[in-house]
């Protein structure tokens, strides 16, 4: 096993923490306080709505990736098991469910109120259905709010399909959030809130694009999990994010100044050997040692798909704080994994292109259907179409019995081989 | 009228025919006729009856068919029914399709249709999207433009126009195959020795590869020798099967679990063909309202189709009490999140309802039944001990 040592930290890495705390701070006092709790998914969030009723978001997944950072998923995935979860199944939601069962201590060692709402801003994915179907059940009484983003189906977003979320949107989920907060719903305020939303996603895009300079100032995959995307879920639509993001992107544009490679918890990359595109998510249990594989060998993420499950910002989409709810609708359509095949095999594509990247590197999820099932068809259009030496590993987002470390070293390990072996080729044949 | 040998013989090689001969040469017939492959686990096929069409239920290659090419696609940790269906896509067996439907069960079978769009398989392709809300202005409104888009790719290919009076007719067709599918549940129920469980899925299943037309021809003919006593009635337990709704068991484990004591009275396996509880209103001024409005109303509980303020766990134990049965057997595919996810659920309800279940896992084409029939054989002993 890799030794690991202590992270060092940038100042937005420390604002950051700092928010996440306060978040989860806040949390905890809830009850005391009478803020209302919604539990909701990253991938299609209504953040800003959820705000502007000034109540607190939950997110279970971001809940479960940190108890897999804190080797609590282990023990969490067990309890799920006991109740007759089965071993295939996505290890989030056993994962969230086992937290629950064992008192629902969060990341931060505070426990988590329960819901006062559930919304189940269903997008990209089935299996959250199933797993609010769950939640129910251990929650009972706990209102639930449906919203049922359709798929882009045909690689487009329609005016029936924005249709049927906003009906749903003021017809279900905006008169529930009144009941449960006891507020009425404030058009203005989540209008402004989109105005903060677009600054922020504005600067979210220039620093995951600011990869297209070499070398590259970031790693849009690691890092980009780690501290660049967090704060944009529990934050969308305040100052503070649009703060966050600021700094952020000035710690990057001085990075880009000074030439300067991406920070790792190790320090800096010194040298930037391979450029690499990322599908899927991480492995969160091993999070430091799968990442210290790749900077130990020189290699940057320089764009990754697991970044856009929030919102694919880069294709242009902004919150717009003219037509809010509109807006909200194609936001939740236009996450990545709620994108068909064919567009997340173009959007890829393109990555490799723009960001001039030298291979294309897909982590498969053991269970997780959603990014997993077609994946190697991916695979197999990108070698195609990109021309680029392609790279599959397997892990698990929070199951440690699905992470194998020396499997995936040995496999990296000869991928980047071959990359070094045919970044020598192509130097050869540049000279002839 | 055919023997009832005849009849199986027939409608078991009509189920697993994937070649899916019998279809082609329906749409050879007839110029303008189209097929259109469609994934478990329900489409409206009234829909591609009023135009000119035959929907084709695509169940997967089962354990029929040798899987190299769609294994290549496939890591080991997903589920085996869409690696059986890309063999398929790959091989001859769905030439002459026009289109695909791949409807909204799971991600495995959403991404799958992206697969077919990049391979360019059929002249559609079309994800099918279950509303998840079911207020028909709202959840309705949006299954309705859902409709609209397959009625424009059939158009498309063969310039069919859709009319009331053509889908009033597709209707009456449909309504009367599930009603004479659900009589045969409700005989078996009474008598199950008169039709084993693995004749019985042969007679739905056949249905997805033939016209309403000639598999009501069959349902009519299998009820009137059904209607008479046939066979021998065992000491054996009465149980439901859950969880079998899409990527299907082999028929080696349906036999197993009969064979070990267990009459199976109700189950999931064609869940589609069994859709609704009651009639699609028939001869009505507005068809495709009435689909519309018997998706939103009249669906039987599945893992699809979220169940907020009806619980499939509480629809569970009441099936089991219609069909007086003695416990539940969770039978699922391996990787099949839909599933497996609802398992302890349903699980509970059962518990809380005094219901006695098992549970395993199967893929379509396992061949060993031996651990299965051992764990039914127990199952059947335990609860007839305790009775
Ligand atoms: S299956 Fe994948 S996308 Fe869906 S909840 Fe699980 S981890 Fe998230
Ligand atoms: S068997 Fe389950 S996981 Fe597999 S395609 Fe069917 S519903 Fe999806």
């Amino acid at each position: 096993m890799a030794e690991i040592k202590e992270a060092i930290k940038e100042n937005s890495m420390v604002i950051q923490k700092d928010m996440l705390a306060g978040l989860f701070k806040e949390l905890s006092t809830a009850q005391e306080t009478g803020k209302k709790v919604v539990y909701t998914f990253v991938p299609g969030n209504l953040t800003e709505l959820i705000l502007s009723f000034d109540m607190l978001p939950v997110y279970p997944e971001i809940n479960a990736l940190q108890s897999g950072m804190r080797k609590k998923s282990a023990a969490y995935i067990r309890e799920a098991e006991k109740i007759g979860f089965s071993e295939d199944v996505c290890t989030y939601v056993k994962c969230d469910i086992g937290m629950m069962l064992t008192g629902n201590i969060g990341p931060t060692g505070e426990k988590l109120p329960p819901p006062d709402l559930l919304l189940l801003s269903y997008t990209g994915c089935f299996t959250f259905l199933k797993w609010f179907e769950n939640l129910e059940k251990l929650y009972p009484g706990v209102p639930v709010a449906m919203l049922h983003t359709p798929y882009q189906e045909d690689g487009k977003i329609t005016s029936d399909q924005i249709e049927y979320m906003v009906k749903q949107l003021k017809d279900d989920v905006i008169p529930k959030m009144e009941k449960v907060s006891g507020k009425k719903f404030d058009m203005k305020r989540l209008s402004k809130m989109m105005e903060n939303s677009a600054k922020a996603e504005d600067l979210l895009v220039k620093v995951l694009e600011s990869a297209k300079h070499k070398p590259s100032p970031i790693d849009a995959y690691f890092a980009g999990v780690y501290y660049i995307g967090p704060i944009f879920t529990a934050f969308r639509g305040t100052e503070a994010a649009v703060n966050y993001y600021t700094e952020l992107y000035n710690e990057v544009q001085e990075r880009i100044r000074l030439g300067l490679g991406p920070i790792t918890p190790e320090g800096e990359l010194k040298e930037e050997k391979f450029r690499l595109v990322v599908e899927g998510p991480p492995n969160w249990t091993n999070f430091r040692e799968f990442w210290k594989i790749f900077y130990d060998m020189g290699a940057v993420i320089v764009a990754s798909s697991y970044t856009k499950v929030g919102g694919v910002y880069d294709l242009g989409f902004r919150h717009d704080p003219d037509e809010p709810l509109e807006s909200l609708a194609k936001y939740c359509m236009g996450c990545y994994t709620n994108m068909n095949l064919p567009q997340r095999v173009n959007l890829l594509a393109d990555y490799v292109k723009e960001y001039q990247a030298d291979g294309f590197l897909i982590n498969s999820i053991k269970s997780c259907n959603s990014f997993s099932a077609g994946q190697l068809m991916i695979m197999r259009e990108i070698e195609q179409r990109a021309q680029v030496p392609v790279g599959f590993i397997e892990s698990d987002l929070v199951d440690p019995r699905y992470f194998s470390y020396a499997n995936i070293k040995n496999r990296l390990e000869s991928y980047f081989q071959m990359l070094g072996q045919r970044k020598v080729i192509m130097a050869q044949e540049a000279t002839i | 009228m055919r023997s009832l040998d005849e009849i199986l013989s027939y409608t078991k090689d009509l189920a697993f025919d994937l070649n899916f001969k019998e279809a082609k040469k329906w749409k050879a017939e007839n110029k303008g006729r189209v097929l259109v492959g469609y994934l478990p686990i329900y489409f409206p096929r009234e829909i591609v009856h009023a135009m000119d069409g035959l929907g084709v239920g695509i169940m997967g290659a089962g354990d029929r068919k040798q899987i190299i090419k769609g294994d290549a696609y496939y890591q080991s940790y997903i589920c085996h029914l869409p690696r059986g269906i890309m063999e398929m896509a790959l091989d001859p067996n769905l030439e002459d399709f026009d289109g695909f439907i791949f409807p909204a069960i799971c991600d495995c079978v959403r991404n799958l249709s992206g697969m077919f769009k990049l391979i360019k398989k059929g002249k559609f392709q079309r994800y099918f999207d279950y509303p998840q809300n079911f207020d028909a202005f709202i959840g309705g409104e949006f299954y309705r433009q859902e409709l609209y888009k397959i009625i424009e790719d059939i158009k498309k290919i063969n310039g069919a126009n859709l009319t009331d009076q053509k889908l009033n007719i597709a209707i009456t067709l449909y309504n009367k195959n599930r009603r004479m599918i659900e009589e045969i549940y409700n005989i078996r129920q009474q008598y199950p020795w008169r039709l084993s469980a693995v004749e019985t899925y042969h007679i739905v299943r056949a249905g997805l590869s033939t016209t309403v037309e000639n598999h009501n021809h069959i349902l009519e003919e299998v009820l009137v020798h059904i209607n008479e006593e046939r066979g021998e009635p065992m000491d054996n337990i009465r149980v439901v099967i859950s969880g079998s709704f899409c990527e299907q068991p082999p028929i080696g484990l349906i036999k197993s679990i009969e064979m070990a004591g267990c009459y199976i009275v109700d189950d999931d396996f064609i869940l589609g063909s069994r859709w609704f509880e009651s009639d699609v209103d028939e001869n009505t001024e507005d068809p495709l309202g009435a689909l519309v409005e018997a998706f939103l109303t009249k669906s039987t509980f599945a893992s699809c189709v979220s169940d907020l303020g009806n619980p499939k766990g509480k629809r569970l134990v009441e099936l089991v009490k219609r069909r007086n049965a003695d416990g539940v057997i969770f039978s699922a595919a391996s990787f099949c999140d839909p599933a497996l996810l609802d398992r302890p659920e349903l699980q509970k309800e059962c518990e809380a309802a005094g219901i006695p279940h098992i549970n395993f896992q199967y893929h379509e084409n396992t061949g060993q039944f031996k651990v299965i029939k051992e764990q039914a054989g127990t199952f059947s002993d335990s609860i007839k001990l305790w009775a």
